[in-house]
């Protein structure tokens, strides 16, 4: 933590709107959002639906922009950064982990997971087994050669984390991930988050508005109507299930 | 960092193979397209050929001069404005290599008890050359056996099979014709049908006097038609002028007279028959074409259903690091392999179906590499047209709107 210190912060939002035009209708999804997230913090996101968790997903992302305010990520200023570029910072900064999972459902699980890899220019034997050893680390690599409908939501769940750790990110931004799975299957990906956190130093940003999900990160932020309205950092997460 | 054709490329391939009936159904139009352009340029270009080996075979120097004017129906004999005089005149023109009269009737010939109604060519031995007449056995007449009306005939294929029992040599039997007996002295090979559909084996040739003085009674020495020779290609325009200058002194014709003859020139008709069978086969590859269009539109049809339906699909990949130009690139190439794959198929389906047609037809088709390669370009550029506007839809999408898309 010393040495991160001297580093600009992960991710860095001042006074962050966000403002959508909707059918003649202003709607403030974000109403002036500060948050610094260091690195090796594991942070969760609460709030109710129409908080503006997911539209401050997006923006941490890199797949949408804010009305005005401003956002750092490892600290350079996104907004001014080409598409392109965009692309490649969300291809090997960033993680992305979905309620839905959203895999390609004709694809194998090796395939999905290498993926990324494919954007990044990694292809064959190495995309290969970078892959295999994702998937090895969140405990599923039996199941390389399986389809998305040959497994669990849990399964498949994994695998996307295995795809959205392949490329060594820096953060990984998991919206709702546990939205889909039952309770036994949810404490199992919030064990792979905590693991990655801790064998790896991955940041972790997990979205969620159940609250014994968000115990499992020791930093909880609250955001309602748009606006951080708790951010409190507590001694213990709960443990691995 | 553009992701590699290659890795596009297995991205377009997997996308086609999960969705195989829609694939093939759309490529179907591809399909149906490139084969109606093989097959109609097939056919065009047969055709072409056809009529370009038909003219070329009755010689693209040659000068063919009618009496009377032109477009005026000429009966044969009602007309005897040109005559063995002209033939004579126009062969000592600079440029003219062979000028050779004919005279032509339909006569009866007889050989034992045998009898065949045939064309009786009256000429010069000028004309084995012009119309590039070969013997199968005997000889040509001469010079001398014009000068003396000889009776003396060389017959075609088909009069000798009509007139002689096969294998036996028909050189120095006898035939009648119009009564008087004649000695065969030549027997042709085979030359085909004419441009014209008619059979250039059924024929005799004798010399052009005998057949005025002795078999037609015509004594002031008009023929039916001059053919002539020219030295070279390029000397056609020119000798064609020299012979309009030549029969207009020697028939006495003012200015304000048409012309008495009519000059058909081989090399003109073989740029005209050329110019109208190209026109024939783009006329045929465009309204084949107008089948790849609606193919093409297919294409696109299916590709915005496509990109619609994996708008999801196209946020995950943006959100994984894929640029807007991969999504493009992506969709682009799935719209370039449907169409590449649906033209060869097509090229197969063509080309099979143009072998078909003219073993039934009967026509002549020619595959050739240029028509396969304008269907396949065409197909293509189709592809690529029709292509574009989806894969632009789909790289225009903003990562986080597509993610949530429903």
């Amino acid at each position: 933590m010393e040495a991160a210190a001297n580093r600009p912060p992960l991710v860095y939002c001042q006074g962050l709107t966000k403002v959508y035009p909707l059918s003649g209708v202003e709607v403030h999804a974000l109403r002036g959002v500060d948050l610094r997230v260091e690195r090796g913090e594991m942070v969760a996101i609460m709030g109710p639906s129409g908080s503006g968790k997911s539209t401050l997903m997006h923006i941490i992302g890199c797949m949408d922009t804010q009305t005005s305010g401003s956002y750092l990520l490892d600290g350079v200023d996104v907004s001014n950064v080409p598409e392109k570029e965009l692309a490649a910072i969300r291809n090997k900064k960033l993680g992305f982990v979905f309620q839905r999972y959203n895999l390609l459902p004709r694809a194998t699980a090796l395939y999905n997971v290498e993926l990324p890899l494919f954007y990044a220019g990694i292809t064959g034997s190495a995309a290969e087994e970078k892959a295999r050893a994702a998937l090895e680390q969140v405990g599923i690599l039996h199941l390389a050669d399986h389809l998305p409908n040959q497994m669990s939501g849990g399964q498949q769940q994994r695998v996307a984390i295995a795809r959205a750790m392949v490329n060594d990110p820096l953060l990984i931004l998991a919206d709702e991930p546990t939205g889909a799975l039952d309770t036994v299957s949810s404490a199992e990906v919030m064990g792979i988050f905590q693991k990655m956190h801790e064998e790896r130093g991955v940041t972790v940003i997990i979205i969620t508005h159940e609250p014994h999900i968000a115990e499992f990160c020791r930093r909880r932020v609250i955001l309602r109507d748009g606006r951080i309205v708790g951010d409190k950092t507590f001694e213990y997460s709960n443990p691995v299930a | 960092m553009s992701v590699k054709i290659g890795v596009l490329s297995d991205f377009a391939f997997r996308a086609l193979k999960a969705n195989k009936l829609r694939s093939i159904l759309t490529m179907l139009g591809i399909i149906i397209g490139v084969a109606a352009v093989i097959l109609m340029m097939s056919i065009g270009q047969g055709a072409q050929q056809q009529v370009m080996s038909r003219i070329n075979r009755l010689g693209t120097n040659t000068l063919t001069i009618f009496p009377g004017t032109a477009g005026q129906f000429v009966r044969s004999g009602s007309v005897n404005t040109l005559t063995l005089d002209d033939v004579e005149a126009v062969r000592q023109l600079p440029g003219v290599q062979a000028a050779a009269p004919t005279v032509r009737s339909g006569q009866l010939v007889t050989c034992g008890n045998k009898t065949w109604t045939t064309s009786i060519t009256g000429t010069t031995p000028e004309i084995a050359d012009i119309s590039s007449l070969t013997l199968e056995r005997g000889r040509f007449f001469g010079q001398a056996e014009v000068s003396g009306a000889a009776t003396v005939a060389v017959i075609g294929q088909t009069v000798y099979t009509n007139l002689y029992t096969p294998g036996t040599n028909p050189v120095g039997t006898e035939i009648r014709i119009g009564g008087e007996a004649y000695r065969v002295i030549g027997l042709l090979q085979t030359v085909g049908a004419s441009s014209g559909g008619s059979d250039q084996d059924d024929v005799v040739y004798i010399p052009v006097t005998t057949a005025q003085l002795r078999l037609l009674g015509i004594t002031d020495k008009s023929i039916n038609m001059m053919q002539v020779q020219v030295a070279g290609q390029d000397q056609m325009e020119s000798v064609q002028q020299a012979i309009t200058y030549l029969l207009r002194k020697r028939h006495r014709l003012n200015d304000n007279q048409e012309d008495d003859f009519t000059i058909r020139n081989m090399a003109q008709l073989q740029s005209e028959a050329q110019n109208i069978t190209g026109i024939l086969t783009l006329f045929l590859a465009g309204v084949a074409a107008i089948s790849l269009i609606v193919g093409g539109i297919g294409v696109m049809n299916i590709m915005l259903v496509s990109v619609t339906e994996r708008t999801r699909e196209i946020g995950v990949r943006m959100a994984l690091g894929a640029s807007r130009q991969d999504i493009l690139n992506q969709f682009l190439l799935e719209a370039v392999l449907l169409s590449l794959s649906g033209s060869f198929i097509g090229i197969v389906v063509g080309i099979a179906g143009s072998k078909i047609f003219s073993s039934f037809s009967g026509w002549s088709t020619v595959i050739s590499f240029f028509s396969v390669f304008i269907a396949v370009a065409f197909a293509l550029m189709v592809g690529i047209f029709f292509g574009y506007y989806p894969a632009r839809q789909a790289a225009r999408l903003k990562p986080a709107e597509a993610l949530n898309y429903e």
